[in-house]
């Protein structure tokens, strides 16, 4: 029965004269794993950062779990990103002379948590990523693969309703981009976490349960099954 | 690719010739291979007997390049079911999806959408072989590999293909 955590309805957006979204309407089930594909500048990081509350459409509405994110200040956006939406980059995102531990009990602290607390959880979902033993380690001194184990330990510390991973394996190798991908999925699937993976590599897109291609600011794919 | 149907697609340009759809055929798919007379008129006398084009005219003289031919509505609707129709990943693939997306842009249709069709059946097929991968052991992993770098080569085509359509699209204007 569908149940979608995510629904975008007419959403339209521009920068200048540009118009980057014209029109897109969207769901995303609950616990489905999507990825989100097109060509650069077809408005699938516009697209993205709406469903996320990251920027509020021109036009059009995204529910997320339930809250209409373009009814939201800005302030209030801030506030749903960090209790119910998790994010992954492709690099960059993790504080170098932390350890990883520390790295990943951060958005706890900042929710409030005690320290105690927080370390507790972080060591858990690093154990899940197959990090127990680099636990202490800084990122600096991690592998790649290892460093975006961390970042999605991160990201899902806070048991978010969705996470949004742009490009989490772009920067690595075919194995190390396997095994971190095979990793996050198993763990997000075992969490019931909605997945949102932003991608151009068809290999990282064939781990989702279906793909979205969006171009020219609209979304593809939306056609009539061929005639028996 | 289907000759036949790459034919049938130039025809239903506008009415045509014989002689006039070997010339057309050369210049867009004939690169690799011509077509010859004979295939020609074998193919037009096929499709004649299966209903997709009609003979409506015929030029003083006699021969067989007098006579135009026009494409009939179980032809168009047979032509646009091909277009829309996903082919399997194979080695052949890349000629009729090559052939599919000219026809596109020869007929104005929307070829990007011819594309995305087969990038969707693309990735369907990707997502079985990684899921099929999971857990799989490792000399079958291999072999799976080599089945999914294949098809991300011809994702790497379609890509590049969709990114130049504009420029084809005047490409094969000229040859119109």
């Amino acid at each position: 029965m569908a149940d979608p955590i995510i629904t975008a309805t007419g959403l339209t957006k521009s920068f200048g004269p540009t118009q980057a979204l014209r029109g897109i309407d969207l769901s995303v089930e609950r616990g489905e794993v999507l990825a989100v594909m097109g060509p650069s500048g077809s408005g699938k990081s516009t697209l993205v950062h709406c469903l996320a509350g990251v920027i509020s459409p021109d036009s059009g509405s995204v529910v997320l779990d339930g809250t209409d994110l373009t009814a939201l200040s800005p302030d209030q956006r801030a506030k749903v990103r960090l209790q119910r939406i998790g994010f992954v980059f492709q690099f960059g995102q993790l504080l170098p002379d932390l350890t990883a531990t520390d790295n990943v009990a951060l958005p706890l602290l900042m929710a409030g948590r005690s320290r105690r607390a927080a370390n507790t959880q972080a060591i858990a979902w690093l154990d899940r990523l197959g990090l127990g033993d680099h636990a202490d380690k800084s990122p600096g001194s991690m592998s790649g693969g290892q460093a975006q184990r961390v970042a999605i330990a991160r990201a899902l510390v806070t048991r978010p309703a969705v996470l949004f991973a742009d490009e989490p394996t772009g920067s690595l190798d075919s194995v190390s981009s396997e095994s971190v991908l095979g990793a996050m999925l198993e763990v997000v699937r075992e969490a019931g976490t909605t997945v949102v993976l932003i991608t151009h590599d068809a290999r990282t897109a064939a781990y989702a349960d279906r793909e979205v291609i969006v171009r020219d600011g609209l979304l593809s794919g939306a056609y009539a099954p061929v005639p028996a | 690719m289907d000759r036949s149907l790459a034919l049938l697609g130039l025809m239903s340009a506008g009415p045509t010739h014989g002689y006039d759809l070997k010339s057309r055929y050369d210049a867009i798919f004939g690169a690799a291979r011509t077509i010859a007379y004979g295939q020609i008129y074998a193919t037009l006398s096929r499709m004649i007997r299966d209903g997709l084009i009609e003979q409506i005219g015929q030029e003083p003289g006699s021969g067989p390049d007098r006579k135009r031919y026009a494409v009939t509505d179980a032809g168009r609707t047979r032509l646009a079911s091909w277009l829309r129709e996903p082919d399997t990943p194979s080695p052949t693939l890349q000629s009729n999806l090559f052939a599919k997306t000219i026809l596109a842009l020869v007929l104005d249709d929307d070829a990007d959408a011819l594309l995305d069709i087969q990038r969707h059946a693309h990735l369907a097929r990707m997502r079985e072989l990684t899921t099929a991968k999971a857990g799989a052991p490792l000399l079958d992993r291999l072999a799976i590999d080599y089945a999914l770098f294949q098809i991300e080569a011809d994702l790497r085509w379609i890509d590049l293909t969709s990114a130049r359509l504009t420029d084809m699209r005047k490409e094969v204007r000229r040859h119109g």
